[in-house]
């Protein structure tokens, strides 16, 4: 099975180089568009394919790195790959909403399709890359070249202002990574490897990891993103396509969360809890503030680009109770996130080919057109409030039974942010969908094509399997989290 | 042993050869151009392979050096040297410039520049710089009918003079307080105590080369040199002199100053940051895509600058790596502008580029490729440059070395603004009209370098590292 890792990561890229091969350079025909649709589309299901194989020979026992590669590169740089309990399932994750986003993407997106296919698979290759990473220079390049291809998504595919969200969305993300770069330069110039499971084991001095802590906190919390460098999310998912909006929440996101649960907490353990207080607090004002800030939003794409916010709030918060019940729960709270912002992203989707304008006011009754999509907004409205039997419940529950041994205080405030979000997905959808249809516009709207409901059954069934059976998460993670946070624990000496 | 000093300076002495043998064919021959090319061809190919198989050490009471370094220096000088003869003179042959003199002046150029990579002493150091000047000068006004370029050649030429007179004050001064020109023994006669007379020559000879590297505070000549000269002149001299240059510089500083570190690195980091500052900030607001690119270049040079002024083997290898690097992607972007033109206009402003990618796609992924790697994107060529330089500050040990670092990579954060605007212009904005089919030549080099760009620099990169570590190494800073 050796190998597997870099098959699953550039499998991607292959298709996309397969696609620049045969479609790169010609004139746009309907053939060709639809060529390069089949060749994205059958390269992310192969890619799934290899994941789920990748999950079911995965050993649930073992805490450490799995189906290692390792050669040598250069300037003792190494190409290392490997997964552990943390990062497998966001592999999955990835490989599992490709697919879907290329299908969304078959008929909203006409003009280019031969790049956007290619921007796709690229960004795929990436994103399972950043997953996947052993070493600390081979992750800062995966983690930074996904900009490349999520600024022309953004900016060639997207709305109105697309132009100013990419730039946003490009430079706001640099300027944290690039201090990254600095820590991580540093880090290996202090440890004299690059290695990320040796970086593991080393121990820097605390006033170091003060500083380095800070730098990846930089480009984590831009990431991730928390109040308040949050700001350039809004913009870039109103102006990314519907796809683009459903990658950048569901995974790209979760890079943040997962950089604090693969380098913060492991590689400096004193710095992490020294800083824990300052994250509590952010999330906490993250959870509240962005609430309030989506209940007032206009345009549903924001409304639920805030929400997002707000979620991830949860996140940062339970990674940082050093608690397993904290960190288990933050790591389902991140792929339940994904499973279902990524579906609201996809309603959005629905109602906005077929009426061009993402105005709450615009729309209104829907329910008597488009019955079935009701019912799917509905589950999944329910899913970002936290309904339980929904997989959004586990994640928050969790999180803040974590946060509440450590931090009292911060899971009150917090729990009150489990109310805010019912408040306002509930009134979104009363918005949307419920009371009588008064704009004329909507008289002709259709519901949703077998092609739209066969993109959200994956979606459905797994929002609903993991709120049923939270267990499949965790026996994959426990091993990992427990020797995680216990080799925090003996490093910072509880 | 004259024939041993003969050995070792066989690529000088190859070049030298073939520019006055092509000379005399030239002036003799009814159609020399394409000849005299080819012949300049291949003694370029020639003089890089004589470099690298033949034998290391001192020629001439130490005034030349063949060692790892200078043949490092040299194979990048005269491969590049050697793409830029058909790259030039397609681009004169389709302006009805038929002159034979362009290669033997390319041939002079890199003459210089091999010069320049293995002086030994500051007699051939100067020498080298002014053989290499004095060649690029006449290639800037190559153009002969064309005013801009006229004014750029004019303005290189008396900017550069003026440099020149400043590197060889300096280098007066350190004779006159060394009492030696070979740089060896001018760090034996300081040893201990670098005087303020030997200092005082020193910051002279700095400024000098820094005014031949296009560093800030002497980059001012930098633009409208670049605006005005032909394009394909541009593509040559923006990549191999400047790594002769710092080549030099390196030189200069490890084996005649070893022990002045901490004296000129403040200088160094003082250099490194205007350069990285002002190739940021006024770069911000050109829209000649020459003009900006010579702002780039300026950074660039900031960041090789901030490399050196670690002073240790690991910077001076930083060095080496980014400006190799960095010749060949600056060479592709030159060549990318050289294939582009509408109605037979050059394309050379941002808004000329509006559209591109549906024209041109592999153009204008290559000069995405270029401009993603100027930004200092991984895992473009760029980036490993940048992660060498930056490697070797922190690794210096000096907090102000560190300071300096972080804050020439938030610079870089500001550059990223002008390098993504151009590919938002070319992605993005619709296209104004049908551009000329690319010449062939020009297209080949602007797409080779950009494959060299990424992604073949991922498999290059061992190779360059250990060639670049024993280059330095040659230089003998601990």
């Amino acid at each position: 099975m050796t190998g597997i890792l870099s098959l699953i990561t550039f499998a991607p890229a292959i298709g996309a180089a397969l696609i620049l091969a045969l479609r790169g350079g010609r004139p746009a025909s309907p053939q060709g568009d639809d060529l390069a649709r089949w060749i994205a589309f059958g390269t992310s299901l192969v890619t799934l394919g290899l994941s789920v194989l990748l999950t079911l020979r995965f050993d649930n026992a073992n805490p450490g790195f799995q189906f290692v590669e390792d050669i040598p590169w250069f300037a003792g740089l190494h190409y290392r790959m490997g997964v552990d309990g943390i990062s497998v399932l966001f592999v999955l994750l990835t490989a599992f909403l490709t697919p879907i986003c290329i299908a969304a993407s078959w008929k909203s997106v006409e003009n280019r399709v031969t790049s956007y296919m290619v921007a796709f698979l690229l960004l795929e290759a990436l994103v399972i890359g950043v997953f996947c990473a052993l070493d600390l220079v081979l992750f800062y390049v995966f983690f930074e070249f996904g900009l490349a291809p999520m600024f022309l998504i953004i900016g060639i595919w997207g709305g109105k202002r697309r132009v100013y969200a990419a730039f946003k969305f490009f430079l706001y993300t640099l300027l944290g990574s690039v201090l990254m770069l600095a820590a991580v330069l540093a880090m290996i110039g202090a440890s004299g490897t690059s290695s990320i499971p040796e970086l593991m084991a080393f121990r820097f001095e605390p006033w170091m990891q003060t500083w380095l802590w800070l730098a990846f906190f930089a480009s984590f919390a831009v990431k991730m993103p928390m109040w308040p460098v949050h700001t350039w999310l809004p913009d870039a998912h109103v102006e990314a396509p519907t796809a683009g909006s459903v990658i950048l929440a569901g995974i790209l996101l979760k890079m943040g969360g997962y950089g604090f649960l693969r380098f913060s907490l492991p590689m400096f353990p004193d710095a992490s809890q020294a800083f824990a207080p300052l994250v509590f607090a952010l999330s906490a004002i993250a959870i509240i503030y962005t609430s309030l800030v989506a209940f007032r939003q206009t345009d549903i794409k924001k409304l639920i680009a805030y929400s997002s916010v707000a979620h991830m709030g949860f996140v940062t918060m339970g990674i940082f109770s050093f608690d397993v019940i904290g960190v288990q729960g933050a790591i389902f709270q991140m792929l339940s996130h994904g499973v279902i912002s990524g579906a609201l992203f996809l309603c959005v989707g629905v109602v906005y080919d077929r009426m061009h304008t993402r105005e709450i006011a615009f729309y209104g009754g829907l329910v008597k057109r488009m019955p079935v999509f009701a019912a799917v907004f509905l589950l999944f409205t329910m899913g970002n409030v936290g309904l339980p039997g929904t997989s959004g419940f586990v994640g928050e529950i969790m999180t803040l039974t974590g946060v509440y041994f450590s931090s009292t205080w911060t899971a009150v405030a917090a729990s009150t942010g489990v109310i805010l979000s019912a408040v306002y997905a509930l009134s979104l959808y009363r918005r949307v969908v419920l009371g009588e249809m008064t704009n004329p516009a909507l008289a002709e709207i259709t519901d949703m094509n077998l092609r739209e409901i066969l993109i959200f059954a994956p979606l459905v069934i797994a929002t609903l399997w993991l709120g049923f059976q939270p267990g499949l998460i965790f026996n994959v993670t426990a091993s990992s989290v427990d020797g995680l946070l216990d080799a925090f624990r003996t490093a910072v000496g509880h | 042993m004259f024939t041993t000093d003969l050995a070792l300076a066989a690529p000088q002495l190859i070049l030298a050869g073939a520019a006055l043998a092509l000379l005399v064919v030239g002036a003799f021959l009814p159609r020399p151009d394409r000849v005299v090319g080819f012949g300049a061809m291949a003694a370029l190919a020639f003089a890089a392979f004589a470099a690298v198989t033949g034998p290391r050490g001192l020629a001439f009471q130490g005034a030349l050096v063949a060692d790892a370094a200078s043949v490092f220096a040299q194979v990048v000088i005269y491969l590049s040297s050697l793409v830029a003869i058909p790259l030039g003179q397609g681009w004169f042959a389709r302006r009805g410039i038929r002159l034979f003199e362009f290669p033997i002046l390319i041939l002079l150029a890199a003459l210089g520049m091999g010069m320049m990579a293995g002086a030994g002493d500051l007699l051939s150091l100067y020498i080298g710089v002014e053989l290499q000047s004095l060649a690029l000068y006449v290639l800037a006004a190559l153009q002969r009918d064309d005013a801009k370029a006229s004014e750029a050649g004019l303005k290189y030429f008396v900017l550069g003079a003026l440099s020149s007179g400043l590197l060889l004050y300096g280098a007066s001064l350190v004779y006159g307080f060394s009492g030696s020109i070979r740089f060896d023994a001018i760090a034996a006669a300081v040893q201990g105590q670098a005087g303020t007379g030997v200092l005082f020559g020193l910051v002279f000879m700095i400024c000098g080369l820094a005014f031949k590297v296009s560093a800030a505070p002497f980059h001012m000549w930098t633009p409208d040199v670049y605006e005005g000269a032909p394009t394909p002149v541009v593509a040559y001299f923006a990549g191999a002199p400047k790594l002769a240059a710092m080549l030099l510089f390196a030189r200069v500083l490890a084996e005649a100053f070893p022990e002045a570190i901490p004296q000129w690195r403040q200088v160094l980091i003082l250099i490194a940051l205007a350069s990285v500052a002002v190739g940021a900030l006024a770069g911000l607001a050109q829209t000649n895509l020459k003009r900006l690119w010579a702002y780039s270049s300026i950074a660039n040079v900031g960041y090789a600058i901030l490399g050196l002024a670690a002073g240790t083997a690991e910077g001076i290898q930083a060095m080496l790596v980014f400006m190799a690097l960095y010749s060949v992607s600056v060479m592709g972007f030159f060549a990318c502008l050289a294939a582009l033109s509408r109605n037979g206009r050059p394309l050379e402003t941002l808004e000329d580029m509006a559209g591109l990618f549906q024209q041109r796609p592999w153009l204008s992924l290559s000069l995405t490729i270029f401009a993603l790697s100027g930004l200092g994107l991984p895992p473009f060529a760029g980036f490993w440059g940048k992660y060498y330089v930056f490697k070797a500050a922190v690794n210096a040990g000096d907090p102000m070395l560190l300071w300096a670092a972080v804050a020439a990579l938030v610079g870089s954060v500001i550059a990223a603004f002008y390098y993504l605007r151009l590919v938002k212009v070319m992605w993005l904005d619709p296209a104004p009209g049908p551009t000329d089919t690319p010449p062939v030549e020009a297209g080949v080099i602007a797409i080779g370098a950009a494959a060299l760009t990424f992604p073949v620099v991922l498999a290059l990169m061992p190779a360059i590292d250990s060639y670049a570590r024993a280059a330095a190494a040659a230089l003998g800073l601990g």
